[in-house]
Order: C-alpha cells, then sequence, then structure tokens
C-alpha cells in the first residue's frame, strides 16, 4: 500500500481573525504606535506611581479592621441611598411611559419621534454624576439632587426600551383591535399594553438595582446618599470607617441584584 | 349543556383577569406606591426648592450662552486624554479578565477555590462603582491618569469577566471532547478548543465596555483622576458657564461617535 502523498505531520493554529498577514501585522504594529503615542502623551509621574505600591499598603493597614462605631451614619447614608433608588425607579417608570410611546416609529407622528428620541439620547449621553452636579447647583446640596438625577436616568433608559418594544411588536393584534374600531387610547390599553408588560416590568426591575448602584456614587458630588458619606471619609483618611461603607455597597448591590434577578425569573 | 353554563363560559362582558387576580394585581400596586410614596416623604426634601426650579434652570441656561467657543482649543489635550484613559483601561482589562473568566466559568475552572475566588473578583468589582474605584486609586497613586485607569479596568474586569465567563459556559462540549481525545494537554485544549468559540463575545463586549468607559472616563475627573472631568469640575465651580456648555458639547460628541464606532464594530464581529 503506498500513500500518495506525505500528510503534513504538523498543524499550526490558523489565525483567529485577519487572514491577511500584511493586515495582521499592520495592525499590530499601529496597535504598539497607539500605545506609544498615548503613554507619552499622558505625562504620567513615575516616581508618584512607584509609590503606589508601598501607600496601598498602608491604606490597607489602616482599613483594618474595619471601624463599625459610626453604624448610625452608616445606615442612615444606606437607606438615604435605597430611598433615593426606589423613589427614583417608581417615579421615572410612571414618566418613561409618555416618552416611550412618543420615542416609537410606529405610534408618534414624525416630529414627535424625533423629538423624545433626541430628549432621550441627550439624557442617555452625559454620565450620572455629570447630570448630578447641575441638580446639586440648581437645588442644593442634599437628596433631592439624587433624586432628580436618578430619575432623569431612568425616564432615558426605561422609554428607550419601552420604544424599542414597541417597535418590535406584533403589528397583527394592533390591526384586529383597530378594527373593532377602538380609540387610540383603547389602542394602546388592549393592543399595545399587553404585549410590552412583561417586558416593561423587568427592564423597571433592572433599572431599581442599576439606581441603587448609581445611588451609591451621586453623594460624591454632594447629591445625597451613601456616597456622601463615603467621599468625607476619603478626604479624613477615615480608611476603616470607608471600608466598612465599601463592604455595605457591596452588600447592598449584591442583595439588590439578587432580588432584581428573582423577580425578572419570576416575571418571565 | 344549561343557559347558565353558556352565559359563564361566553359572557357578554369580557374580562381578561378574574376577581382574585384583579385584587393580587391592585394589591402589588398599592404595596408599590405606598413603598414609594414613603421613600420619598422619608428624603426630607425641601419642596419650597421646586418654586423656582424653573428660574434656576433658566438661568442657567442663559448663562451658557453662547458657548465660549474660544475654549475649544484648551480643552482638546484633557478631551484626548479622556479617550486614552478608556482605551487603556479596556486594554488593560482585556487581559485581565481573560484569566478570570476562564476560573469563574464553571465547565473550565480547575477547582472549587478557584471558581469561588474568580466569582468573588468579578462580584466585588461590579458592585464598587467606577468613581469609588477612583477614590480608592487616588488615594494609592495620587491624583492623575493613572488612578483613572486602574479605575476603569478594576470596574471592567467584573463586566467582561461575568461575560465572558457566561459565554464559555455555554460552548459547544463537543468540540471540546475532541481536542482532548487528541491527548492535548489542559493548556491545549482551553487554547484550540474553548478559546477560539468564545472570541467574538470577547472582542464584542471589548468593544462594548470601551464605548462605556468613554462615558465614564468624563467623570473621573471630579475625584482627581484626570480627564476632561477637571476642567469641567473647575469651570463648574468657578461658575463659568459658557466653558462649561463648550465642555457639554465636546462630551456628547465624542461619547456619540464612541458608541456609534462601538456599533458598527460589534455588528461586524458579531
Amino acid at each position: 500500500m503506498n500513500h500518495p502523498t506525505a500528510w503534513p505531520t504538523t498543524w499550526r493554529r490558523p489565525p483567529m481573525f485577519v487572514a491577511n498577514p500584511t493586515l495582521r501585522f499592520g495592525g499590530w504594529f499601529l496597535f504598539a504606535a497607539y500605545l506609544a503615542w498615548s503613554v507619552d502623551s499622558l505625562n504620567i509621574d513615575w516616581t508618584r506611581v512607584a509609590q503606589g505600591l508601598p501607600r496601598a499598603g498602608d491604606m490597607l493597614n489602616r482599613m483594618f479592621p474595619p471601624d463599625i462605631s459610626r453604624w448610625d451614619l452608616l445606615v442612615r447614608g444606606v437607606v438615604e441611598s435605597v430611598e433615593m433608588a426606589v423613589a427614583a425607579t417608581f417615579i421615572g417608570m410612571i414618566l418613561a411611559v409618555p416618552l416611550g410611546l412618543c420615542g416609537a416609529a410606529n405610534l408618534a407622528p414624525r416630529p414627535v419621534y424625533l423629538a423624545a428620541r433626541t430628549l432621550i439620547v441627550l439624557s442617555r449621553t452625559f454620565h450620572e454624576v455629570i447630570i448630578a452636579i447641575f441638580f446639586v447647583k440648581v437645588f442644593g446640596f442634599g437628596p433631592l439632587a439624587g433624586l432628580l438625577t436618578l430619575i432623569v436616568a431612568s425616564v432615558s433608559f426605561i422609554s428607550k426600551m419601552i420604544a424599542e418594544d414597541i417597535e418590535n411588536m406584533n403589528m397583527g393584534q394592533i390591526e384586529a383591535v383597530r378594527a373593532t374600531g377602538a380609540s387610540f387610547p383603547k389602542l394602546l390599553i388592549y393592543a399595545v399594553q399587553p404585549q410590552i408588560l412583561p417586558r416593561y416590568l423587568g427592564v423597571c426591575i433592572y433599572r431599581l438595582d442599576a439606581n441603587l448602584r448609581h445611588s451609591t456614587v451621586v453623594g460624591i458630588v454632594g447629591a445625597g446618599g451613601i456616597g456622601m458619606t463615603l467621599s468625607a471619609t476619603f478626604k479624613r483618611y477615615d480608611y476603616d470607617f470607608s471600608l466598612t461603607i465599601l463592604l455595605a455597597i457591596m452588600a447592598l448591590v449584591f442583595l439588590g441584584e439578587f432580588f432584581s434577578n428573582w423577580i425578572r425569573g419570576r416575571l418571565r | 349543556m344549561t343557559a347558565a353554563d353558556m352565559a359563564n363560559r361566553y359572557p357578554e362582558v369580557w374580562h381578561r383577569f378574574d376577581v382574585r387576580q384583579t385584587v393580587v394585581h391592585w394589591l402589588w400596586f398599592a404595596g408599590i406606591v405606598f413603598v414609594a410614596g414613603w421613600s420619598v416623604r422619608h428624603l426630607d426634601i425641601t419642596w419650597i426648592y421646586f418654586l423656582d426650579a424653573h428660574v434656576q434652570v433658566g438661568d442657567l441656561l442663559s448663562r451658557m450662552y453662547p458657548p465660549a467657543w474660544g475654549h475649544t482649543g484648551k480643552i482638546m489635550t484633557p478631551l484626548i486624554e479622556t479617550v486614552h484613559i478608556a482605551t487603556l483601561g479596556t486594554i488593560v482589562t482585556f487581559v485581565i479578565s481573560i484569566p478570570i473568566a476562564f476560573m469563574s466559568a464553571r465547565n473550565v475552572t480547575p477547582n472549587a477555590a478557584t471558581w469561588f475566588v474568580g466569582r468573588f473578583i468579578l462580584v466585588a468589582s461590579r458592585s464598587i462603582n467606577t468613581v469609588v474605584w477612583a477614590l480608592i486609586f487616588v488615594a494609592i497613586f495620587g491624583p492623575g491618569v493613572m488612578a483613572g485607569i486602574w479605575a476603569i479596568t478594576m470596574r471592567s474586569i467584573g463586566f467582561m469577566g461575568k461575560l465572558i465567563a457566561e459565554a464559555i459556559e455555554e460552548i459547544d462540549e463537543g468540540t471540546v471532547e475532541a481536542i482532548e481525545a487528541t491527548g492535548a494537554s489542559r493548556m491545549k485544549v482551553l487554547l484550540v478548543g474553548v478559546l477560539p468559540q468564545v472570541l467574538p463575545v470577547i472582542y464584542g463586549t471589548t468593544v462594548y465596555r470601551w464605548d462605556i468607559n468613554i462615558r465614564e472616563s468624563t467623570v473621573l475627573g471630579f475625584v482627581g483622576a484626570g480627564g476632561i472631568g477637571i476642567e469641567l469640575y473647575s469651570s463648574i465651580n468657578l461658575f463659568n458657564w459658557q466653558q462649561v456648555a463648550v465642555m457639554l458639547i465636546a462630551i456628547f460628541a465624542v461619547v456619540v461617535v464612541s458608541e456609534f464606532v462601538s456599533a458598527i464594530t460589534r455588528r461586524r464581529i458579531t
């Protein structure tokens, strides 16, 4: 028995993305050039960075053991954060409905659609902390600014989801209800609402979880909640209390995520 | 079938839910309203501030106009810095998150202890906000971009690690078995059998996280971790609203462009 040709005895893994070697190596070259340029242009103070490791060690030293003597401050901050998140989610989920309807291309007239989408994009672009600082300037320090920030963030997120769901829904049901001579509000209640409600509730619960995370950070610019306490401890080098707050935030976010997953699992 | 049965089955008026379901729905609704109402009341909000809110907002907007376009040249450097922080942070995350994702995927992790450690890192990373990470790293590395890059990295590890780990758990085990049958080492199995299957997810989440990171890195400067946030914060505190307007427009442009780039790239990859 003679084989016609010798089989290859070694195998080389083919490249995963770009088959053309010139393009692949060119890509690597560009990547290296970008790295060099960006690191060079950032003016990093390497001597200060080199002190980082001992400083981190020192910080860890000061963090342990976590300080729980000021638990009343901690509880007050956490409760305020939770309340901001709950209230903002509730108000946001109500306000998001009309905006979501306006942002759906298949329901709203063109100018309304464009206006609603612009509003959604504008408020989604800016980070919560930027929005928070403006509310702090207008309404002063405190949870009101944080509440309004989270409301803006919730409305833009939930209404975008509503608009997309409406655009993707089954138009047959709309036609069927319309054929009975139903008015526009009846159309919304009997044809649109049953199709989007389960996902809408899911999105709202998800947003509650997201608001809980963000409520811990808007305080850094003075908009209430546990973040205000946390940033104060960092300013005073109270690292042992910082660690307590960080652990509390981790527990809070973990519980929030657990709760959100549980409810969304039941909704499905 | 009697007439009464007929009437029950085909009622004159159609109700979607029966009485019990309706009551349960209303109870849920009342409960949610109660919790929300109680939260708002307990927040001690000074409602009087709302009376002149529209005046304040109008005043703020009128002070922003016209934007100080002369300031554009001065914000270019911090703006590029912001993008660099996001990009470098994402690159470092890419390197770190892949091994952690392999640790936290149930089907490829070496043992229960490594799985637990991996999961713990993911949860800890995700539950602390980027700005809070920035506070920590500013204390360690001092104010500047280094703190920003590490803050972005620490928060992104959890995000990318979780999504990649979920992708690894859903791979086709047939490929893995086939590679194992050739007598390949554990490392080779991961490299040839697992990695190529999840690579599109890895690239996709990296690009997605990059565009989230651009948005996050615009506020890192508020706590001193570099980027446009430093200038924005100082202009706000100096009430230099016309400069603030220019920076907001610049941030808007950068975020929208990065979202666009990310969406196009992801469509090509997946």
